[in-house]
């Protein structure tokens, strides 16, 4: 089959590899017909995150159809699905507390050295994610093998676009438990940091909560359109003083709720951001966090975090001080996507949720690498990008 | 890993793949060799309830370790599992194969070792309590001279069972001492690790992650 594959910084190539094959009971075979970009891919074609081997199989947004189960599969051959990227078992504890990328038995025990050394614990299975979190080859494919196909995988009824319901995977659930990790409260003025596709999904996901007023802070013109059109008020950085502008923006008080949407790679000026491009740039690991560290000092006292933004490693100049004093809140975590397909599937299909008006490009797979590279440098114009195999 | 029965390390990290290689075998109770073996020579810290085998202290002769895992599983049907030896090595990754040799408790443990070879040890129990503990250890006369206990307890608030495994292992002298230590370069704790997490997911989940493309792919 033709799948996109990994070969290191800025480089990724379509090339004909081995098909797929259902190595244990509970295995599927997907074949693809649509599959996204994702703004997390992005980290590994900057080459930000450890364990890439090359000739990986990278992405992990795709939906498709059944086309070989194994013997404990609960899917059916010619069933229609959207795949999270989320690999969970359903039996371990943390999927027990619909925790599901927490779980404990998703991710090979090979690779769960890792992330049992740098994070203290072995975190769960993704897709197309490097092999710290299973080195399982990702949806930008032909096909995809998808392990605990029993558990995973939504069935999409008839009468549904690819485009309607592609972004289950992993999108929209991620800005929607985004918003939803905020705690927003009726009359609630919330900022949103970063209005790539995640970012605009907690957009639209705070206002449909209560928010009262949502702001959104990027510098690119066209995100920022796609912003306000979704009913954003919205902040320039590079034009703006972010934090000048919010507390203006919200009484003297600032939001109540922040969401930081750009995580690990975030543009900024800071000098310690500076920094921190430079220690990545030489690969030891540090998280730029302009966005958060942004967040911090502009969210109300007794505020809300919420950071859907990836991370991976360290951060240098955390302003802890601000965070105990002002008694700040922070919740984050890869998306529990299992526990939002269902309840968001059935948003869209009553129209409530549009999740379309994000897509900027249709590319069939073999110009995928075109599509990273214009996705990662022309970010204004290119705000998602749906490849077709 | 430094020279076979150099036990200078924490928690005998040097003999470790042995260990574990036994490990598998037998993974021995620390706490509970240490307590045959060594009786009131560790004196007893009132204000330090962890599990000795995490003390930065050593096991005269014996490498331990010692790893507890939560299986989501109801305590009966992992100890009749385990007991089951023969069902060990289809998560302990050094043991080739377990079997019975008809007299009673008595089992023949395959360990593979580098080359394709394989060392033998046999093992018989040495304590039973159902659905609690199994302990056993290497006969008299076995090249490797290792113990190991497993215990079962419940998991607080419906978690399933607590699985604690101990293994205590005398790295044996000699050449084949030298081979399997340098077969198992890998860290003893790594290793016991990936066993219990192992077993957690056949019996959890019914099946072994695992992370390849295809079958034939590396």
């Amino acid at each position: 089959m033709r799948a996109l594959t990994w070969h290191g910084t800025h480089d990724v190539r379509v090339d004909t590899v081995p098909d797929p094959q259902i190595l244990n009971p509970r295995d599927a075979i997907i074949q693809i017909t649509s599959t996204a970009i994702c703004g997390s891919d992005l980290h590994l074609y900057d080459g930000v995150i450890p364990s890439m081997q090359p000739g990986d199989i990278i992405g992990h947004e795709f939906m498709g159809e059944v086309v070989e189960v194994g013997p404990k599969s609960t899917l059916q051959e010619g069933d229609r699905v959207v795949v999270p990227f989320t690999i969970s078992c359903g039996n371990c504890y943390f999927c027990g507390k619909e925790q599901y990328s927490a779980c404990d038995n998703s991710n090979p025990v090979e690779n769960q050295d890792i992330t049992e050394k740098m994070f203290g614990h072995a975190v769960g299975g993704l897709f197309g994610y490097s092999h710290m979190t299973g080195g399982y080859a990702g949806g930008q494919a032909e096909y995809a093998r998808v392990p605990f196909s029993d558990v995973g995988p939504i069935v999409i009824p008839d009468g549904l676009e690819d485009e309607q319901v592609l972004f289950l995977s992993d999108i929209l659930p991620t800005g929607w438990m985004g918003a939803e990790n905020a705690e927003i409260e009726n009359g609630d003025i919330v900022a949103v940091w970063g209005c790539g596709p995640v970012g605009l999904f907690a957009i639209q996901s705070a206002l449909i909560m209560g928010a009262e007023k949502v702001i959104a802070i990027d510098h690119y013109p066209g995100r920022l359109k796609l912003a306000h059109d979704l009913g954003a008020e919205t902040i320039d950085f590079h034009q703006t003083d972010v934090r000048e502008a919010l507390m203006e923006m919200s009484g003297g008080i600032g939001p109540d709720a922040v969401i930081d949407a750009v995580g690990m790679e975030a543009h900024g000026f800071a000098v310690d951001n500076l920094l921190d491009i430079a220690k990545q740039k030489v690969g030891v690991g540090a998280d730029r966090a302009a966005a958060l560290k942004q967040a911090i000092l502009a969210v109300r006292k007794g505020g809300r975090i919420s950071m859907p933004g990836v991370y991976g490693g360290f951060t240098d100049k955390f302003p802890l001080g601000a965070f105990m004093e002002k008694g700040l809140q922070l919740k984050t975590g890869q998306t529990h996507v299992q526990r939002y397909t269902k309840p968001l599937l059935e948003k869209i299909q009553q129209g409530k949720i549009d999740t379309t008006f994000l897509i900027s490009h249709r590319l069939p797979l073999e110009e995928a690498p075109k599509g990273y590279e214009n996705f990662k440098n022309n970010q204004n114009e290119w705000t998602k990008v749906v490849l077709n195999p | 890993m430094t020279e076979l029965g150099n036990s200078n390390s924490r928690k005998g990290k040097n003999a470790g793949a042995v260990i574990v290689a036994v490990g598998a075998v037998a993974a021995a109770g620390a706490v509970y060799v240490a307590n045959r073996h060594r009786e009131g020579k560790r004196p007893h810290d009132p204000h330090d309830n962890a599990p000795a085998r995490t003390r930065r202290r050593e096991f005269g002769d014996y490498d331990v370790v010692g790893k507890t895992v939560t299986i989501n599983r109801p305590r009966s049907e992992i100890f009749a599992f385990w007991r089951d030896f023969e069902n060990l090595p289809k998560f302990m990754e050094n043991i080739e194969k377990i079997q019975p040799t008809g007299k009673n408790g008595r089992n023949i443990w395959t360990i593979k070792a580098p080359a394709g070879r394989t060392v033998q040890v046999e093992t018989e129990i040495v304590q039973e309590r159902e659905n609690e503990l199994i302990a056993w250890r290497s006969v008299k006369g076995s090249d490797i001279d290792t113990e190991g206990r497993v215990k079962f307890r419940d998991a607080p608030a419906d978690r399933g069972t607590w699985v604690e495994a101990i293994i205590a292992y005398q790295p044996p002298g000699g050449a084949i001492g030298k081979m399997i230590a340098k077969l198992f370069a890998k860290e003893p704790e790594v290793q016991a690790r990936r066993d219990l997490k192992r077993l957690k997911m056949f019996l959890e989940t019914g099946e072994i992650a695992d992370g390849r493309h295809q079958a034939e792919k590396d």
